[in-house]
């Protein structure tokens, strides 16, 4: 009697008042609040821990705002973001701060990685969720959670070692460490984390929708195409994002295959991205230099970018949602 | 069952990870009969290097020596490349920074020492199935600058040069380029971030050339070393300066800021002419007298 009451007063006073009403006695009141306390306690304690999360991305922000500002007003907004040339390190010639080239890179070799990735993705969900016996599903689906668990590094010693003179062969290049070979690896890299996501968003579609479909004479295929797809397309959406996601903040592994030149991208040139750009320079660029502040005003443009991309891809989702 | 083999597992574990902790040498000097000083209390501690990849041979040579006579001593050296050691020292999170480029003007105006403890040659490596074998100053200049593109203009077979450098920091770039007058206008295929990697791209490359440290090159024969106007890259001829790309080693510390016991004990060896043996096997040429 008492837990029905409870469960169905969903304010904390009211169990409170319920109980003690209904049972009296001063031992089982100090009881209750005793269990009370507890649970005030325990819902702290989530409060906190959501605190948390919002406290770091909240420094991580104000920090990079304020550690990226700096160098942005000392170069000029436009000739930071629109140079076509980064040397700040030159010593015969003024530095150049321009990072134009690591912008077009990262933005290409995003693309071109999730160009890759997301059809082969998707095309490997819609097998494991719907069209493959058990068994495959199931070897195919270790297969993929060991590919997730690959350190990125590996990605890149793997990629150095085969990719890179793969390319140089079969495009008769001078060198194989190009923007292709960047793209491969980041496919690759991005192609579980898609997997994953998509499968799970595409076992939710409830199967009413497919048995009509398919009731309705669609075949298999269109039924997955034009059916489950579309019903399972947040899911698919959060897939890419994550995706993206990964593709824009790797570093390590495209270290080690795309050249590291600060270029302007073309498919076969060697390309430094947004990321590669910090990560090489980091080390050595003196505390307080303008170099060591332009390279904290890349993290911040990085960390716009990221910004910018998960609002875009939530606003496709809500509208897709609302369709 | 599960449960008594999963807490088994868990025990063996952690004992594993304690195994790591403790710091005793199981091989002791049985005499300590070098022709150091006896120090009057053991030295211990740890002595943190930073910096220049081209150095790796030669500081590990030295600090094995220097951790097998003194037993309490880790001597702990990160590869980060010159310019990372010199801001390493310079910010105070290293105790002696490795540079393998004499100290620019604005870093010993800022408070930074170098101490010269060896010479090494810069040797220009080609892919070991290249037919080059010589390549004047200009010619590689002109190399790296991207007015020679194609290897039949050197004497190779035909194929477009592919040219590995070392990132902007690195103090073998710049001797490099400060010797070949290229500083600012070398056109590179890739720029990577250790010695190691230039040497890997390069073996893997028949259009690759590149430019590694001679103690990283010697004994290598994946990759070939150009002789240099004719002059092979060795220790002899860096030492007597008929190579011309060459650079110093140099031990970088902060003036002002005293050494620990340990690290001023280490940096003695380093420059102290017991050391001159071991460099020479590491492939560098020793300067103390």
């Amino acid at each position: 009697m008492e837990m029905e009451n409870a469960l169905r007063a969903p304010l904390r006073g009211q169990v409170v008042e319920k109980s003690r009403g209904s049972n009296g006695g001063p031992a089982s009141g100090r009881k209750r609040s005793g269990r009370e306390a507890m649970e005030l306690c325990f819902h702290l304690l989530f409060l906190l821990c959501g605190v948390v999360a919002v406290a770091f991305v909240l420094f991580i922000s104000i920090y990079l705002i304020v550690a990226g500002l700096p160098a942005i007003r000392e170069i000029g907004l436009v000739n930071f973001l629109f140079g076509k040339t980064w040397a700040p390190t030159a010593t015969t010639v003024e530095p150049s701060y321009g990072i134009l080239p690591f912008i077009l890179t990262s933005i290409y070799g995003t693309a071109g990685a999730v160009l890759i990735g997301v059809p082969i993705g998707l095309m490997t969900a819609i097998f494991l969720a719907k069209v493959a016996p058990p068994r495959a599903a199931r070897i195919i689906k270790t297969a993929v959670e060991l590919l997730a668990g690959i350190p990125s590094v590996v990605y890149g010693l793997v990629g150095m070692i085969v990719l890179v003179p793969a390319i140089r062969k079969a495009f008769g290049l001078s060198s194989g460490a190009c923007l292709l070979a960047a793209i491969v690896v980041l496919a690759i890299m991005i192609l579980p984390s898609i997997i994953n996501v998509s499968e799970t968003a595409l076992r939710a579609v409830p199967q009413e929708y497919e048995e009509a479909s398919l009731a309705l004479g669609a075949t298999e295929i269109e039924t997955y195409f034009r059916v489950s797809l579309p019903a399972a397309s947040s899911g698919v959406a959060t897939a890419v994002v994550l995706g993206v996601g990964r593709a824009i903040g790797e570093a390590m592994a495209i270290i080690m295959v795309a050249g590291n030149v600060a270029n302007m991208p073309g498919l076969f040139t060697s390309v430094r991205f947004l990321t590669t750009a910090i990560a090489s320079e980091m080390s050595y660029a003196a505390y307080g230099s303008l170099q060591r502040n332009a390279l904290y005003s890349i993290g911040l443009v990085l960390f716009l970018f990221i910004m910018l991309i998960n609002v875009l891809l939530n606003v496709f989702i809500k509208n897709r949602k609302e369709d | 069952m599960k449960k008594a083999f999963a807490l088994l597992l868990t025990l063996a574990l952690s004992a594993s990870v304690l195994a790591g902790c403790g710091s005793s040498k199981t091989e002791q000097p049985t005499e300590n009969n070098d022709t150091q000083a006896e120090q009057p209390a053991a030295l211990s501690g740890s002595v943190a290097t930073n910096g220049s990849t081209s150095m790796e041979k030669v500081i590990g040579a030295l600090s094995e020596q220097f951790m097998a006579d003194n037993s309490g001593v880790t001597v702990t050296y990160d590869a980060t490349g010159s310019g990372a050691g010199i801001e390493a020292v310079s910010n105070g999170s290293a105790d002696i920074g490795l540079s393998s480029r004499a100290l620019k003007d604005e870093e010993t105006a800022s408070g930074l020492v170098g101490t010269t403890v060896a010479l090494d040659g810069i040797a220009v490596i080609v892919n070991a199935d290249s037919k080059v074998a010589d390549l004047t100053v200009e010619q590689i200049a002109k190399i790296f600058t991207g007015e020679i593109t194609d290897w039949s203009e050197v004497g190779g077979d035909a194929g477009a040069i592919s040219c590995i450098g070392r990132e902007a920091g690195s103090g073998i770039r710049d001797g490099f380029e400060s010797i070949t007058g290229t500083k600012d206008t070398c056109v590179l295929a890739q720029e990577l971030t250790s010695t190691g990697a230039v040497i890997e791209a390069v073996a893997g490359n028949p259009n690759a050339i590149g430019y590694a440290s001679l103690s990283a090159v010697e004994g290598k024969d994946t990759v070939k070393a150009v002789t240099v106007g004719g002059v092979a890259c060795s220790e002899e001829t860096v030492l007597d300066g008929s190579y011309e790309i060459q650079r110093p080693f140099v031990l970088v510390t902060k003036d002002g800021v005293a050494l620990s016991a340990q690290a001023q004990a280490f940096f003695d060896f380093a420059t102290s002419a017991d050391a001159n043996d071991l460099i020479r096997a590491a492939g560098a040429v020793p300067v103390a007298k």
